[in-house]
Protein backbone atom coordinates (compact mmCIF):
# COMPACT_ATOMS: atom_id res chain seq x y z
CA UNK A 1 0.00 0.00 0.00
CA UNK A 2 2.64 2.35 0.87
CA UNK A 3 4.90 1.72 -2.07
CA UNK A 4 1.89 2.54 -4.23
CA UNK A 5 1.59 6.00 -2.62
CA UNK A 6 5.14 6.78 -3.54
CA UNK A 7 5.66 9.67 -5.90
CA UNK A 8 7.40 8.29 -9.32
CA UNK A 9 9.55 11.16 -9.40
CA UNK A 10 10.78 10.37 -6.36
CA UNK A 11 11.48 7.12 -7.45
CA UNK A 12 13.17 8.56 -10.45
CA UNK A 13 15.36 10.54 -8.23
CA UNK A 14 16.80 8.03 -6.34
CA UNK A 15 17.40 5.61 -9.39
CA UNK A 16 19.59 8.58 -10.76
CA UNK A 17 21.08 9.05 -7.54
CA UNK A 18 22.18 5.09 -6.51
CA UNK A 19 23.53 5.39 -10.20
CA UNK A 20 25.33 8.82 -9.77
CA UNK A 21 26.70 6.80 -6.46
CA UNK A 22 27.51 3.84 -7.93
CA UNK A 23 29.70 5.61 -10.39
CA UNK A 24 31.70 7.58 -8.57
CA UNK A 25 32.94 5.04 -6.09
CA UNK A 26 33.62 3.03 -9.57
CA UNK A 27 35.80 6.32 -10.57
CA UNK A 28 37.19 7.00 -7.39
CA UNK A 29 38.18 2.76 -6.85
CA UNK A 30 39.67 2.88 -10.56
CA UNK A 31 42.16 6.14 -9.57
CA UNK A 32 43.13 5.48 -6.55
CA UNK A 33 44.15 1.55 -8.08
CA UNK A 34 46.03 3.24 -11.02
CA UNK A 35 47.52 6.78 -9.62
CA UNK A 36 49.09 4.17 -6.17
CA UNK A 37 50.49 2.37 -9.20
CA UNK A 38 51.68 5.12 -11.12
CA UNK A 39 53.07 7.19 -7.91
CA UNK A 40 54.20 5.31 -5.05
CA UNK A 41 56.51 3.08 -6.51
CA UNK A 42 58.21 2.54 -3.25
CA UNK A 43 56.05 2.84 -0.16
CA UNK A 44 58.27 4.84 2.62
CA UNK A 45 56.90 5.71 6.20
CA UNK A 46 54.57 9.17 4.49
CA UNK A 47 53.54 10.51 1.09
CA UNK A 48 56.49 12.54 -0.21
CA UNK A 49 56.01 15.92 -1.74
CA UNK A 50 56.35 14.32 -5.07
CA UNK A 51 54.48 11.59 -4.39
CA UNK A 52 51.70 13.66 -3.74
CA UNK A 53 52.41 15.81 -6.64
CA UNK A 54 52.36 13.11 -8.55
CA UNK A 55 48.87 11.90 -7.25
CA UNK A 56 47.22 14.90 -7.88
CA UNK A 57 48.50 15.18 -11.53
CA UNK A 58 47.35 11.25 -11.93
CA UNK A 59 43.94 12.46 -11.20
CA UNK A 60 43.67 14.87 -13.42
CA UNK A 61 44.82 12.82 -16.42
CA UNK A 62 42.64 10.08 -15.52
CA UNK A 63 39.76 12.23 -15.39
CA UNK A 64 41.13 13.42 -18.67
CA UNK A 65 41.26 9.99 -20.22
CA UNK A 66 38.00 9.06 -19.03
CA UNK A 67 36.30 12.04 -20.48
CA UNK A 68 38.12 11.38 -23.88
CA UNK A 69 37.38 7.71 -23.64
CA UNK A 70 33.90 8.74 -22.87
CA UNK A 71 33.86 10.85 -26.35
CA UNK A 72 35.90 8.52 -28.39
CA UNK A 73 33.45 5.62 -27.52
CA UNK A 74 30.41 7.55 -28.09
CA UNK A 75 31.12 8.66 -31.47
CA UNK A 76 32.66 4.62 -32.43
CA UNK A 77 28.52 3.64 -31.11
CA UNK A 78 26.68 6.68 -33.61
CA UNK A 79 28.83 5.09 -36.33
CA UNK A 80 27.87 1.82 -35.81
CA UNK A 81 24.18 2.92 -35.59
CA UNK A 82 24.70 4.65 -38.84
CA UNK A 83 25.58 1.32 -40.74
CA UNK A 84 22.01 -0.50 -40.01
CA UNK B 1 5.15 -5.49 -2.06
CA UNK B 2 2.52 -6.43 -4.71
CA UNK B 3 1.38 -2.95 -5.41
CA UNK B 4 5.13 -2.00 -6.02
CA UNK B 5 5.34 -4.69 -8.73
CA UNK B 6 2.42 -3.07 -10.13
CA UNK B 7 3.57 0.30 -10.31
CA UNK B 8 6.48 -1.09 -11.90
CA UNK B 9 4.54 -3.25 -14.16
CA UNK B 10 2.05 -1.12 -15.12
CA UNK B 11 3.42 2.25 -15.36
CA UNK B 12 5.37 2.87 -18.80
CA UNK B 13 6.71 5.89 -17.82
CA UNK B 14 8.58 4.45 -15.38
CA UNK B 15 9.49 1.26 -17.34
CA UNK B 16 10.86 3.57 -20.05
CA UNK B 17 13.21 5.53 -17.62
CA UNK B 18 14.42 2.11 -15.97
CA UNK B 19 15.14 0.94 -19.15
CA UNK B 20 17.03 4.15 -20.38
CA UNK B 21 18.89 4.37 -17.23
CA UNK B 22 19.95 0.69 -16.91
CA UNK B 23 21.46 1.55 -20.71
CA UNK B 24 23.21 4.79 -19.90
CA UNK B 25 24.76 2.70 -16.94
CA UNK B 26 25.91 0.09 -19.01
CA UNK B 27 27.88 2.44 -21.47
CA UNK B 28 28.99 3.59 -18.32
CA UNK B 29 30.50 0.31 -17.03
CA UNK B 30 32.29 -0.05 -20.53
CA UNK B 31 33.78 3.51 -20.64
CA UNK B 32 35.19 2.84 -17.33
CA UNK B 33 36.98 -0.78 -18.84
CA UNK B 34 38.31 0.86 -21.94
CA UNK B 35 39.77 3.32 -19.61
CA UNK B 36 40.98 0.81 -17.09
CA UNK B 37 42.58 -0.87 -20.65
CA UNK B 38 43.84 1.80 -21.98
CA UNK B 39 44.92 3.53 -19.43
CA UNK B 40 47.83 0.77 -19.13
CA UNK B 41 48.26 0.71 -22.56
CA UNK B 42 48.88 4.42 -22.98
CA UNK B 43 49.88 6.05 -20.22
CA UNK B 44 53.40 6.98 -18.91
CA UNK B 45 54.45 9.16 -16.08
CA UNK B 46 51.56 11.53 -15.23
CA UNK B 47 52.27 15.07 -16.76
CA UNK B 48 50.24 18.50 -16.41
CA UNK B 49 48.62 17.13 -19.67
CA UNK B 50 47.40 14.56 -21.87
CA UNK B 51 50.22 15.48 -24.86
CA UNK B 52 48.84 14.51 -28.41
CA UNK B 53 50.82 11.42 -28.78
CA UNK B 54 48.64 9.83 -26.17
CA UNK B 55 45.20 11.22 -26.83
CA UNK B 56 45.71 9.51 -30.16
CA UNK B 57 46.59 6.52 -28.38
CA UNK B 58 43.45 6.57 -26.04
CA UNK B 59 41.45 7.01 -28.96
CA UNK B 60 42.34 4.82 -31.01
CA UNK B 61 42.85 2.05 -28.00
CA UNK B 62 39.23 2.08 -27.83
CA UNK B 63 38.36 1.56 -31.82
CA UNK B 64 40.81 -1.14 -31.76
CA UNK B 65 39.57 -3.08 -28.95
CA UNK B 66 36.02 -2.94 -30.09
CA UNK B 67 37.53 -4.06 -34.01
CA UNK B 68 39.03 -7.12 -31.74
CA UNK B 69 35.91 -7.61 -29.87
CA UNK B 70 33.77 -7.74 -33.19
CA UNK B 71 36.95 -9.83 -35.01
CA UNK B 72 37.08 -12.47 -32.08
CA UNK B 73 33.10 -12.65 -31.91
CA UNK B 74 32.63 -13.43 -36.08
CA UNK B 75 35.92 -15.84 -35.93
CA UNK B 76 34.81 -17.86 -33.12
CA UNK B 77 30.79 -17.82 -34.60
CA UNK B 78 33.09 -19.08 -37.56
CA UNK B 79 35.21 -21.82 -35.08
CA UNK B 80 31.89 -23.15 -34.16
CA UNK B 81 30.48 -23.53 -37.61
CA UNK B 82 33.03 -25.69 -38.33
CA UNK B 83 32.94 -27.53 -35.83
CA UNK B 84 29.35 -28.27 -36.91
CA UNK B 85 28.08 -26.37 -34.66
CA UNK B 86 28.52 -29.50 -31.99
CA UNK B 87 30.78 -29.06 -28.90
CA UNK B 88 33.82 -27.20 -28.21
Amino acid sequence: MAMANVDKGEIMDQVKQQIAVANAQELLNQMTQKCFKKCVNKPGTSLDSSEQKCISMCMDRFMDSWNLISRTYGQRLQREQSKF
Amino acid sequence: MSEFENLSGNDKELQEFLMIEKQKAQVNAQIHEFNEICWEKCIGKPSTKLDHATETCLSNCVDRFIDTSLLITQRFAQMLQKRGGGDL
